[in-house]
């Protein structure tokens, strides 16, 4: 069964994905490591744009959260709105990918996690002044320190894992 | 021209800019925008440990490895080669509460009083570094995705769960800051 599978490209039309992923990969075609370097390429952009906004600062998201600025919520509102827009130009425009698939983006389904879990690293956020992304553009931007941060959330995503099934959700 | 690039962005230029990153992975690539799911990635790398939930094939994914160490590229290069000739400029309603509470150093991105390695091994450290990227680590897995993943990508796409994430998100960094910092702050000053 397995074995005529694995030469058949018409049958497997379900793409497997890790439960719960927020990013997941839904291009059929696999890829090397010279086409992900496309990824890498749009990650040093990203993260210059964090520098550059001061994104990445603690004393912005201090800001935030005591709103004396309207700095990163000017960032946040406008980057959702050119991402809703360009959504919606991807749907009914029916743009392809490069790799000519439709593209795939899966609804997210609601669960209590998101109620726990968005509290629980909302006051991780206020501590440590970043979101996943910024840690990373933090430690390049030369703050050592802040790799210890880095170990510690891949402690708690572990952590998580861990417990998952005993969590409510 | 280098001055415009090398003074702070705006708001106006950085959020949209953010806010193509979400076409241009899924048309580069058919990639939904999101950046916690990498920490979940190095775990089913290096410690799958038979849970179930690192169980799987993670090199499937790695893309959204080589994206957040291209963020972390992106952040040397702004910060080493695109450097702001002037300091930070931070709201002084927010530089007199945190003085009060005990922050004395308000030049470049980080407050040197708590972001230094000489802190790693003090209580300063467990509190922001260790016990805060717990929280970021856990908080963000357990909620399904982050400020990315949910707030850009997620309500970009019309997501109610996003929606109630980010409000989440909000409420938790609003109850840190104004409640729990003041109480850290006495703890550990």
């Amino acid at each position: 069964m397995t074995d005529s599978n694995k030469n058949t490209i018409l049958v497997d039309p379900v793409m497997v994905h890790p439960e719960a992923c927020e990013a997941p990969n839904n291009q059929r075609n696999g890829e090397g490591f010279f086409q992900l370097l496309k990824y890498l390429i749009v990650g040093v952009l990203f993260g210059i744009i964090f520098v550059k906004a001061e994104i990445i600062s603690w004393f912005r998201i201090q800001e935030m959260f005591r709103l004396d600025s309207f700095h990163m919520y000017g960032v946040i509102g406008s980057a959702i709105v050119v991402g809703m827009i360009s959504i919606q130009v991807i749907k009914r425009l029916n743009i392809k990918t490069l790799a000519g698939e439709m593209v795939v983006i899966s609804d997210k389904v609601f669960n209590r996690g998101q109620i726990y879990g968005g509290l629980i690293f909302g006051l991780g956020w206020a501590l440590t002044g970043a979101c996943p992304g910024p840690l990373f553009a933090q430690i390049g931007s030369g703050f050592m320190a802040v790799i210890v941060t880095l170990l510690s959330a891949v402690v708690g995503t572990w952590t998580y894992g861990y417990f998952r099934e005993k969590l409510p959700h | 021209m280098l001055e415009i690039i090398t003074s702070p962005w705006p708001w106006y230029v950085a959020g949209p800019l953010i806010g193509l990153t979400v076409p241009t992975l899924l048309l580069i690539g058919n990639k939904s925008f999101g950046v916690s799911s990498s920490l979940r990635h190095i775990c089913a790398a290096c410690l799958p440990a038979n849970i179930s939930f690192f169980n799987y094939d993670w090199k499937k994914e790695a893309w959204n490895l080589f994206f957040v160490f291209g963020i972390l590229i992106g952040g040397f290069l702004a910060t080493y080669f695109l450097t702001n000739p002037n300091e930070i400029v931070i709201s002084e309603s927010t530089i007199a509460d945190l003085k009060e509470m005990g922050i004395t150093s308000f030049s470049g991105l980080m407050p040197a009083d708590l972001f230094s390695i000489e802190n790693i091994f003090s209580l300063k450290g467990l509190v922001f570094f260790v016990f805060g990227g717990f929280l970021v680590g856990f908080g963000t897995r357990y909620a399904g995705g982050c400020t990315s993943g949910h707030a850009i990508m997620g309500i970009s796409n019309l997501q109610l769960p996003s929606l109630i994430a980010t409000c989440c998100f909000m409420v938790g960094g609003f109850l840190m800051t104004n409640f729990g910092l003041p109480l850290i702050f006495k703890f550990i000053n």
